[in-house]
């Protein structure tokens, strides 16, 4: 007879190794998706233990209580109480410890015994904690606590076997009988006297030796010091969008050339007409020109996972806290704004770090003006096209510095956004408290990385194939219908529905240089910022035919004034040019009134920088 | 609670300068001015480990006002901005 599905959860401390151990169990047998209602990411994986159980494990989001100060906090609370909508209560709850640093877990446990759920204490990282020297008395524990506890090393093959075997051993024995809950918020006397508790016990059951782990003192030393720590980090964020720009280069052009090798080929196969059209100018070329972008994107996330397994993320909003706090941002609101450098929507989504309600709505508004992955491809089409690749002052390169100039410009404008916001919108405002664990370097673990990084690409492409597929499709199809009447001596695409829509916008966008090219590619962009340039590409293809899909670069040189294309480029640090990212802003603050607002400052600045770039370029004599 | 440590005046942990090394003799949330009520910082502070008792050292300052620092508490690395660690009385 078959076992019902075992729901297991996995509860802890941030920095507790919950996700090691989680990726450690499942492998890439996950799940990613989120809670109803609301952005928290819910990951749920799936394995067999030694006798045979189909377990689903869900990794809960890390918190030092149950009193929910955070969507992330309450979803963990709302799902061990067995009260998430949708959600099965868990048969077992996993507590899970960094056995070094076991003072707020064993409190948290204390607290989570009140809910009545099975539970088991998992000692995790019992190696590293054996090397320092810390000595548990696990049974001992066991008893005190009245609950079972198991060790395990999460980075290890073997190292979640005692972990396995007791789940099989309790999930054999799981009565039904019923569970008395007795769990309500603790008031700030019992949580001093749950801590006392757990201090207790850790002093009957644990022998800490006076021996701090020496490295990340050693490396603090460097990487907290006040300038010193400073120049770190300028250089891990050089060398990391160094990488994103350079090391990125030869796989993106083997992936464009494949795509182009494939268009040929459709091309050369198939007969002239709508289907070979469709196949090459819409779909290939559209979806093609936006998974060019992989590479990137996965390059970016695995610098993040990295720093972020190793424990620098902290230290580096310890770092930009203060400097931050001038243009009225948190210190937290570093790494969502680092992330959005990768993409706003990550970025809007790692918010959620940030418990006040008021900066965490203050970064979400300005993450969409970092120059996101997405703004690459346009902004290096339009620089390559038009600005000449010399070299100013003997050594810089001026395409190089044009680029550097379009990132500055975005984050300076999203510093003064804030400032603004603070100033006048939040005025009321005290500083919310910043209060963050520093936890011990670890060695970051290559196939945790992997997994995350994978999940990340995987994300990626879904989009790439759906979202960004069907935008092209209709963007093809605006592009190539009506057909042209018989005997037409202009190009076909003046005669379809994409032209009368982008003739239509095009007063509007006349005293920004733009021409109705423009204006049909903006609308796809919507969906995507990159997709422009597959649409500028699909747009001129139908009308110049093959050669000038090939030579796009070439084309805009020849169609589009030097003041039009530096008016597209002060239009792209702006716009509000993503669905996607707008969407996530409705989701994360729940309310369409920001979204709006965001929509709408956005659209403003970037119409008021393109008017002012189009008429000075012009009255200097690129017009 | 006795003070054990009568040499040492109080002070608040939130005026302590870098290598202060001490013991938390209590909390006293109200004297923080901090953006959150009394109740949610001292239960933050608690669930973050600064309980009586603690051992604490300050590692680390910030380079604008030397704020915030990093705190070793017992066993685990803590930052926290100056004005709510005033709120951790320590001699």
């Amino acid at each position: 007879m078959e076992a019902p599905l075992l729901h297991l959860a996995l509860v802890g401390t941030p920095n507790s190794g919950k996700t090691s151990l989680f990726n450690a169990l499942t492998g890439s047998r996950q799940k990613v998706a989120n809670y109803p209602g609301v952005t928290v990411e819910r990951k749920e994986g799936f394995f067999v233990t030694p006798l045979g159980r189909q377990v689903s494990v869900v990794d809960l989001p890390g918190t030092y209580s149950l009193r929910g100060r955070s969507p992330d906090e309450e979803i963990t609370r709302d799902f061990v109480l067995g009260k998430a909508s949708g959600e099965t209560v868990p048969d077992l709850v996993l507590c899970v410890a960094d056995s070094t640093n076991l003072r707020l877990t064993i409190r948290l446990l204390l607290e989570l015994k009140r809910t009545g759920r099975p539970m088991i204490l998992v000692l995790n990282m019992f190696d590293i904690a054996s090397r320092r020297g810390i000595t548990v008395d696990v049974e001992r524990l066991a008893k005190e606590l009245g609950v079972p506890v198991v060790t395990s090393i999460a980075v290890r093959k073997s190292g979640t076997a005692d972990l396995l075997a007791l789940t099989d051993e309790i999930s054999a024995k799981l009565a039904a009988e019923p569970r008395e809950n007795s769990w309500r918020a603790l008031s700030v006397a019992e949580l001093r006297a749950t801590q006392r508790e757990a201090d207790r016990i850790i002093a009957d059951c644990v022998s800490l030796p006076a021996r701090p782990d020496t490295w990340t003192a050693r490396i603090d030393a460097v990487v907290l010091h006040p300038v010193g720590g400073l120049i770190v980090l300028a250089a891990i964020l050089f060398v990391m969008f160094q990488a994103v720009f350079a090391w990125a280069q030869p796989l993106m052009d083997l992936l464009n050339n494949g795509f182009d090798a494939l268009g040929e080929f459709v091309h050369a196969t198939l007969p002239a007409g709508l289907l070979q059209s469709f196949l090459q100018n819409g779909v290939i070329s559209g979806v093609g020109s936006v998974i060019v972008f992989l590479p990137q994107i996965i390059i970016i996330f695995l610098f993040i996972l990295l720093l972020e397994d190793f424990g620098y993320m902290a230290r580096a909003a310890f770092l930009m806290d203060r400097i931050m706090g001038g243009a009225g941002l948190h210190g937290r609101a570093f790494i969502p704004l680092l992330s959005s450098f990768a993409c706003a929507i990550p970025g809007i989504m790692a918010t959620r770090v940030i418990d006040n309600k008021r900066d965490r709505l203050t970064t979400i508004l300005i993450a969409p003006l970092m120059t996101c992955s997405a703004r690459i491809p346009v902004y290096t089409l339009i620089i390559s096209a038009f600005i000449p690749a010399r070299d100013v002052w003997g050594f810089i390169n001026l395409q190089g510095l044009v680029m550097f100039g379009l990132y500055a410009a975005g984050i300076t404008s999203a510093l003064l956004v804030s400032f603004l916001i603070k100033f006048f919108m939040l005025r009321d405002y005290a500083p919310a408290p910043f209060m963050l664990e520093l936890p011990d370097y670890k060695m970051p673990r290559l196939k945790s990385i992997a997994i995350g990084v994978y999940t990340r690409a995987k994300m990626f492409l879904h989009r790439a194939g759906t979202t960004i597929f069907s935008m092209m499709v209709l963007i093809w199809f605006l592009a190539s219908f009506p057909q042209p009447p018989a005997g037409a001596t202009e190009p076909a695409i003046d005669f379809s529905l994409a032209a009368i829509i982008g003739k239509a916008l095009e007063p509007l966008l006349a005293p920004v240089g733009f021409n109705w090219q423009i204006a049909v590619a903006l609308i796809p962009g919507m969906a995507a910022r990159e997709v422009a340039v597959a649409a500028l590409g699909t747009v001129y293809a139908i009308e110049g035919g093959k050669e000038a899909a090939e030579q796009i670069g070439q084309v805009l040189a020849t169609k589009w004034s030097l003041a039009t294309a530096m008016s597209m480029l002060a239009w792209y640090i702006f716009a509000p040019q993503c669905a996607s990212t707008l969407a996530v802003i409705r989701r994360e603050t729940g309310s369409w009134t920001w979204m709006a607002v965001t929509f709408f400052y956005m659209l403003v600045l970037a119409y008021a920088a393109s008017l002012l770039t189009y008429n000075v370029a012009v009255a200097l004599g690129a017009g | 609670m006795t003070d054990t440590n009568d040499t040492r005046s109080r002070i608040p942990l939130g005026l302590a300068q870098r290598g202060y090394i001490g013991v938390i003799q209590h909390l006293s949330a109200g004297d923080a001015g901090s953006a959150l009520s009394d109740i949610e910082l001292e239960s933050r502070l608690i669930e973050l480990g600064f309980v009586e008792g603690a051992r604490v050292e300050v590692l680390h300052e910030g380079l604008v006002g030397r704020d915030p620092i990093a705190v070793r508490v017992d066993n685990i690395t803590i930052a926290i901005r100056r004005r709510e660690a005033m709120a951790i009385i320590v001699a």
